[in-house]
C-alpha cells in the first residue's frame, strides 16, 4: 500500500513537471489549438469521471458523433416516467415525458419548460427542480452486470463442487482467494467462533469491488466504485452489520471504556462515538479518493499523449501510462482487500469478548 | 466536501444497496453456502485420513513393538524350558544311579546273607558228614581191630594202661 502510494505520488509530481512545462510553452507560443485541446481532455475527464446516462465506447467530437447505446430513465416526479436517454441527444435537446419537460445539465437531470431553460444562482448551481431519479444509468448497468457475472461464476463453483472435491473451470482461479478470505482475513479479524457469518458478506464485498474496480480499467470507461454513491452504500452495509452485531463489549468500550479514570471516560466517549462514524466514513472516502485519482491519473497521462506532438514525449508518457495501468490493476486488488480487511476488523471489534481493558 | 454532496446520486445510491443486498442473498444461498461447506468438508477429509493414516502408522509400530516382544518372550521362554529339561534329565539319571547302586548293594548284601547261610549249613553238612564218616571209619577200624582175639584184648589193654596212667 505504501509503495504504491509512493509510486503514484511521483506519477503526480512527474505529471505537475510535465505540465508545467507544457504550461511555460504555451507562454511562450500561445496557441490557442492547444488551449483547446487541454480544456477538452480535461473535459473528457471530468465526464469519464461521472455517471451517464447513456453508454458511450468512444466519440467523434468532429462530426459531433457518439457510438454506444441508451439507457432507460427513470423517474419519480408526481408519478413514473419512463423513456429512453436518446431523448436527451446527449444533453443537446429537452426530453418531454407525459407533458413535463427535462434538461441534462451537467450529468443531472433537471425538471425545466419547453424550451429548456436552466437559470444559474450565485453558485453556479440551477435554481430548477432535480426530480428523482432512479435511472439505470451506465454505473446500475455495470452493477447489474457485475452481479450476474458473480452469480454466474460462483453459483457455478458451487455446482462444481456438489460433483467432487476438486473443483474445476474457473473455480480453481477463485478457490485460493476464497480460502485467503476466510483464512488470513476472516479468522484472525473476527475469530474462529463467529466469523462464519460474515463470510458471505465480505466474499461479496470483496468481488464486488474488486470486479468494478478491474473493469474500471478497461476501455468501456465505467467509474463504478470511483463513484461516491456506490461507496456510500457499501461503507453503509459495514456500518450497519457492525452495529447490529456489537455486542455489550463493544459498547461498552465505547460509552464507559473500562480500565481508565472516570474523567477519562467522559473524555472518550464521544471520541469512540465519533470513531464509530469515522471508521466507515474513512471507508468509503478511501475507496472512492483511489479508484477517482487512479482514474484521474491514467486518463490524463493518456491525454498528455495527444498533447505532447513530439516522438520523445509521447512514448514517454505512453510508457508511464502503461506502468500507470498495471499499478491500477494492482491497485484494484489492493483496495478490494483493504475494504474487505477494514470491514472484517470491524466486525471483529463488535464482537470481541474479553474482560481484561487495553 | 460540496462536490462530493453535489455529485451524490440518491438513485445510483439506491439502485447500489437494492442490487447489492440482492446480489448478497443470492450468492449466500446458491454459492457461497455450499462452497463454504464443500470447502470445509475437504478439510476435515484431508484432516481425518492423515489422522487415520498416523493412527494406522502408529498401530503398526504398536504391532512391531508387540511382535518383537513376544519373540522376546518365546526366547526366555523357550531356554527356561531346555534349562529345566536338562535339570530333570540329570536328576533323572542322578535318581536312576542312586537307585541302581541301592539296589546293587541291597541285592550285594543279599547274595552275601545267602552265601553266608549257605556256608553255615554246607560247613554243618561237611561236619555231619565228616562225624558220618569217622564213626563209619571209626566203626570199621573198631571192627578190624576187634576180629581177632589178641588184638582185643592188646586193646583192652593199651586202653587200661593209658587210664591207669591218668
Amino acid at each position: 500500500m505504501q509503495r504504491s502510494f509512493l509510486v503514484k505520488f511521483f506519477t503526480i509530481l512527474l505529471l505537475g513537471i510535465f505540465t508545467n512545462a507544457q504550461a511555460q510553452n504555451d507562454e511562450h507560443e500561445g496557441s490557442p489549438e492547444e488551449v483547446s485541446l487541454k480544456t477538452k481532455i480535461k473535459e473528457s475527464i471530468d465526464h469519464h469521471l461521472l455517471d451517464s446516462y447513456d453508454f458511450i465506447f468512444f466519440s467523434d467530437t468532429e462530426k459531433n458523433k457518439h457510438y454506444g447505446f441508451p439507457l432507460p430513465v427513470i423517474l419519480w416526479d408526481d408519478g413514473f416516467h419512463l423513456f429512453s436517454s436518446s431523448k436527451f441527444h446527449h444533453g443537446e435537446t429537452v426530453a418531454e415525458n407525459n407533458g413535463n419537460f427535462y434538461k441534462l445539465y451537467h450529468n443531472k437531470i433537471y425538471k425545466t419548460d419547453a424550451k429548456g431553460t436552466i437559470t444559474l444562482d450565485d453558485h453556479h448551481h440551477p435554481t430548477q427542480v432535480k426530480p428523482l431519479d432512479f435511472s439505470i444509468t451506465k454505473s446500475v448497468l455495470m452493477i447489474i452486470i457485475t452481479g450476474i457475472l458473480m452469480f454466474l461464476a460462483f453459483a457455478g463453483m458451487a455446482k462444481s463442487f456438489k460433483r467432487g472435491p476438486i473443483v474445476t473451470g474457473v473455480g480453481r482461479f477463485l478457490e485460493p482467494i476464497i480460502l485467503y478470505i476466510r483464512d488470513d482475513i476472516a479468522i484472525p479479524n473476527i475469530g474462529v467462533k463467529k466469523y462464519k457469518k460474515y463470510m458471505p458478506y465480505l466474499l461479496t464485498v470483496f468481488f464486488f469491488v474488486w470486479f468494478l474496480n478491474l473493469f474500471g480499467l478497461t476501455p468501456l470507461g465505467v467509474n463504478v466504485t470511483g463513484n461516491i454513491a456506490v461507496t456510500f452504500a457499501l461503507a453503509l452495509i459495514t456500518f450497519i452489520i457492525t452495529q447490529f452485531s456489537g455486542n455489550a463489549n463493544y459498547w461498552k468500550h465505547i460509552f464507559w471504556m473500562p480500565g481508565v479514570p472516570v474523567p477519562m471516560k467522559i473524555i472518550l466517549a464521544p471520541i469512540e462515538l465519533l470513531g464509530v462514524i469515522i471508521k466507515p466514513f474513512a471507508l468509503m472516502i478511501r475507496l472512492y479518493a483511489n479508484i477517482m485519482a487512479g482514474h484521474i491519473v491514467l486518463m490524463s497521462l493518456i491525454g498528455l499523449i495527444f498533447v505532447f506532438h513530439n516522438w520523445i514525449g509521447s512514448s514517454l508518457t505512453f510508457v508511464l501510462s502503461f506502468a500507470i495501468s498495471i499499478i491500477e490493476l494492482l491497485v484494484a486488488l489492493l483496495q478490494a482487500y483493504i475494504f474487505t480487511m477494514l470491514s472484517a476488523l470491524y466486525f471483529g471489534f463488535a464482537v470481541e469478548e474479553h474482560d481484561e481493558a487495553h | 466536501m460540496e462536490k462530493l454532496i453535489n455529485d451524490f446520486s440518491f438513485g445510483l445510491f439506491f439502485w447500489q444497496m437494492l442490487l447489492f443486498v440482492l446480489l448478497l442473498f443470492l450468492l449466500k444461498k446458491f454459492a457461497w453456502q455450499p462452497i463454504l461447506k464443500a470447502l470445509n468438508d475437504r478439510e476435515e477429509g484431508i484432516k481425518s485420513a492423515l489422522e487415520s493414516a498416523e493412527n494406522a502408522k502408529l498401530e503398526m509400530e504398536n504391532l512391531q513393538a508387540d511382535n518383537h516382544k513376544l519373540i522376546q518372550e518365546a526366547r526366555i521362554e523357550r531356554e527356561a524350558m531346555i534349562k529345566e529339561a536338562r535339570e530333570i534329565k540329570e536328576k533323572m539319571i542322578s535318581d536312576a544311579r542312586e537307585e541302581a547302586k541301592s539296589e546293587a548293594d541291597k541285592m550285594i548284601s543279599n547274595a552275601q546273607d545267602a552265601i553266608e547261610s549257605e556256608k553255615k549249613s554246607a560247613i554243618t553238612d561237611i561236619k555231619n558228614q565228616v562225624a558220618n564218616l569217622s564213626i563209619d571209619i571209626a566203626e570199621k577200624v573198631v571192627k578190624g581191630e576187634l576180629s581177632d582175639k589178641g588184638k582185643q584184648l592188646k586193646l583192652v589193654e593199651d586202653m587200661l594202661n593209658d587210664s591207669t596212667l591218668n
